[in-house]
């Protein structure tokens, strides 16, 4: 099992594929087809230009606040791509990558950011649930999720997020607990990028590592560096396996960096040093995956300047739909509230309407 | 028809709607082997089983987030909290996800739970357990809050909560688990959610109470008999979305209102009920629309409740005030 052989205790962290972009340990590569690296390569190209795009356009003053990944890519990349498609997607809101993997359109995504609930209708077939913004709640509709897959029988299993901030929080605790206790196929992923905004790692926790946790709960935990795809790969295809035999849930703390801010209304250059940001920009998952890639035989310089064209093209087309879409209808603003609008509701909708008409 | 109290009817509701899908679960602490600190689901566990009506770690965020999941995932979860004052640690869940899982998903993700409670004072039992606090829930958009007074109202409106595609917060009015029998349908019936009752018609005011606080009033009517007062009561049922029709046709018949409620007075639903009436009733009241409520203090603990608690005496004293303004 890696997560013994990797013991967090013992300070061993899973890697395929180092910073060079050399394997490891060959005993580990997962065996993807061809195409499948590709997807998930491009997936991450366009995770990382939707992600650069966005915080510029932002800085243009067209784009809200908005969250970025970059440098995260292959801590959800490499985790939902050992998914199936009946399995679950339970994200906090710095997941853009693993969700544009996982079948939501950019446009959803960019939608959402730029102040508009449509960006979270994902369909039930994408099995993404919303965003979720306050923090770790989301493990436990992880677990209330694997819980039902549970006992209705289904093979699917739950992979939920959270931060390193996140496992500071109750309902972190809670929720783990809770799905530890019941066996529940769920996989808990710690994007573990070393800030929460401005508080660091080692305030959240006096623990040496984030999946030694695992152990107070009874379950396996280990820690990969989540820079890595393939190491995230295995590692989630392995709690899944135990998941699926109803062995119970798995946590996977993601060794990563946020190099960018927390949020747009953030700036890091106050509370961090410019030496661990190129520290981390020489470990870079985008490109130490294209090495790989290249080595293999499978991308080229020539196939990287042609796709970022493209992307950055589709990318900014996809914006521009997003700033054509117009404000939302009133009527959307108020139908949601309940199954059917209760009367009271609708005497407030047909009382704003009236003074609409009004002020025409 | 069987006799039952208001504690049956729920558990008996549990049993007939738990037979009936087997999508419903039941859950929370001291849920499962023991039916619940006061029994309301004892015998369920046994009937369908540890994965339909199981034991929790004592963790009300799980719980309720837990239902949460459950709800997305094709199950009917209805999570119970042992006291409504240990539902604090599952507000966030209750807020900021229950309420609205329908509309962040633009409907794609609904949340059919019915999260039960006790609640309510009276038991002489220890600190937090005796809080009404109905209105922390009712303002949030996307919850409805029921509370029933009567066992063929539990089991009425429960049966409605559970079919409801909504998050259902369903309180339970714990003085009045064991107080009285009534006559109760074996059947499946249901009291639709958002309809007030007319208890009692009357001519000279309107008188609304919910729970445990209705018996109170009808206890205030007997001692009004000799006075000459024709109250007219009216049992909320359901505190949002609450019946603003079956209010203000009383009203505009009486011209007078009281409302009643063990809640806290200071932004308590009278307040919100008397702004209803004053905005749609006010020009047939012959009095000031008046709430007699708990005090804007912590509720006290047992020997100190009886300052607290709303009874038939100060109930008949204030519907006289405000008969005679």
């Amino acid at each position: 099992m890696l997560s013994k052989k990797f013991d967090p205790l013992k300070g061993k962290i899973l890697e395929v594929l180092n910073y060079k972009g050399e394997i490891v340990d060959e005993k580990l590569v997962p065996k993807l087809d061809d195409d499948k690296l590709i997807e998930m390569y491009k997936t991450m190209l366009l995770g990382r230009i939707a992600d650069i795009k966005a915080l510029q356009y932002q800085r243009q003053g067209r784009m809200l606040t908005y969250a970025p990944i970059k440098g995260q890519e292959a801590a959800q990349v490499g985790v939902v791509a050992a998914l199936e498609q009946q399995d679950w997607m339970v994200p906090a809101f710095r997941e853009m990558a693993g969700m544009l993997y996982r079948g939501a359109s950019l446009k959803q995504l960019y939608l959402y950011w730029y102040g508009n609930e449509e960006g979270s209708r994902f369909e039930k077939d994408v099995r993404i649930l919303p965003i979720s913004v306050p923090i770790a709640s989301q493990i436990n509709h992880g677990a209330g999720v694997a819980y039902a897959s549970k006992i209705l029988d289904k093979k699917e299993v739950v992979v939920a997020y959270v931060g390193d901030g996140g496992t500071s929080h109750g309902e972190f605790h809670e929720g783990v607990n809770f799905a530890a206790v019941l066996d529940l196929p769920l996989i808990v992923i710690i994007q573990n990028n070393q800030w929460a905004i401005s508080t660091p790692r080692e305030t959240q926790t006096k623990a040496k590592t984030l999946a030694q946790k695992a152990v107070g709960y009874g379950i396996p935990g280990i820690q990969v560096d989540g820079n890595d795809p393939l190491a995230m790969y295995i590692a989630t295809e392995e709690a899944k396996k135990r998941a699926l035999k109803g062995e119970g849930p798995t946590i996977i703390e993601a060794l990563t960096y946020r190099l960018g801010p927390h949020t747009t209304s953030d700036d890091p250059t106050i509370y961090r040093d410019q030496k661990e940001v190129d520290y981390w920009e020489e470990r870079d998952p985008l490109k130490r995956f294209k090495i790989y890639l290249i080595n293999k035989g499978l991308w080229s310089e020539e196939q990287e300047e042609k796709e970022t064209k493209e992307v950055t093209d589709y990318v900014n087309k996809t914006f521009k739909e997003v700033e054509a879409t117009g404000l939302i209808d009133l009527e959307e603003t108020f139908k949601y509230t309940y199954a059917e609008m209760t009367p009271d509701l609708q005497e407030q909708l047909d009382d704003y309407k009236a003074y609409l008409k009004e002020v025409e | 028809m069987a006799v039952m109290t208001v504690l049956d009817a729920i558990n008996k509701t549990l049993f007939e709607q738990m037979e009936k899908d087997e999508t419903v679960v039941t859950f929370g602490e001291d849920v499962g082997f023991e039916g619940g600190v006061f029994r309301v689901t004892k015998g369920l566990q046994q009937k369908f089983g540890k994965d339909r009506s199981f034991d929790t770690p004592l963790a009300e965020s799980a719980i309720i987030g837990g239902a949460i999941g459950m709800a997305v995932n094709g199950l009917k979860p209805i999570p119970e909290i042992q006291f409504s004052g240990f539902v604090l640690p599952a507000f966030n869940q209750i807020v900021a996800h229950a309420a609205r899982y329908r509309n962040r998903s633009r409907g794609v993700y609904t949340l059919p739970m019915v999260i039960r409670m006790p609640y309510g004072g009276g038991i002489r039992a220890l600190e937090h357990h005796s809080e009404s606090i109905e209105a922390m829930f009712a303002s949030v958009p996307g919850l409805k809050v029921v509370i029933p007074s009567t066992p063929y109202d539990a089991k009425g409106l429960l049966t409605a909560a559970i079919q409801d595609p909504d998050p259902v917060i369903f309180m339970e009015p714990k003085r009045i688990y064991r107080a009285f029998k009534q006559e109760v349908p074996e059947t499946e019936y249901k009291v639709p959610i958002g309809k007030a009752k007319v208890v009692q018609k009357g001519e000279d005011i309107t008188v609304v109470a919910w729970g445990a606080l209705v018996r109170e009033v009808e206890k205030a009517m007997k001692l009004l008999e000799n006075d000459n007062i024709s109250v007219e009561l009216i049992d909320l049922r359901t505190i949002q979305p609450y019946d603003k029709e079956t209010i203000i046709n009383s009203v505009q018949k009486t011209g007078r209102f009281l409302v009643v409620h063990e809640a806290v007075k200071s932004f308590g639903p009278g307040a919100e009920m008397i702004s209803t009436v004053n905005e749609k009733a006010f020009l047939y009241l012959e009095a000031p629309p008046t709430r007699l409520t708990g005090h804007d203090v912590t509720v006290p603990l047992p020997k100190g409740e009886h300052h607290f608690m709303i009874t038939p005496e100060r109930i008949a004293r204030e519907i006289k005030k405000v008969v005679n303004f």
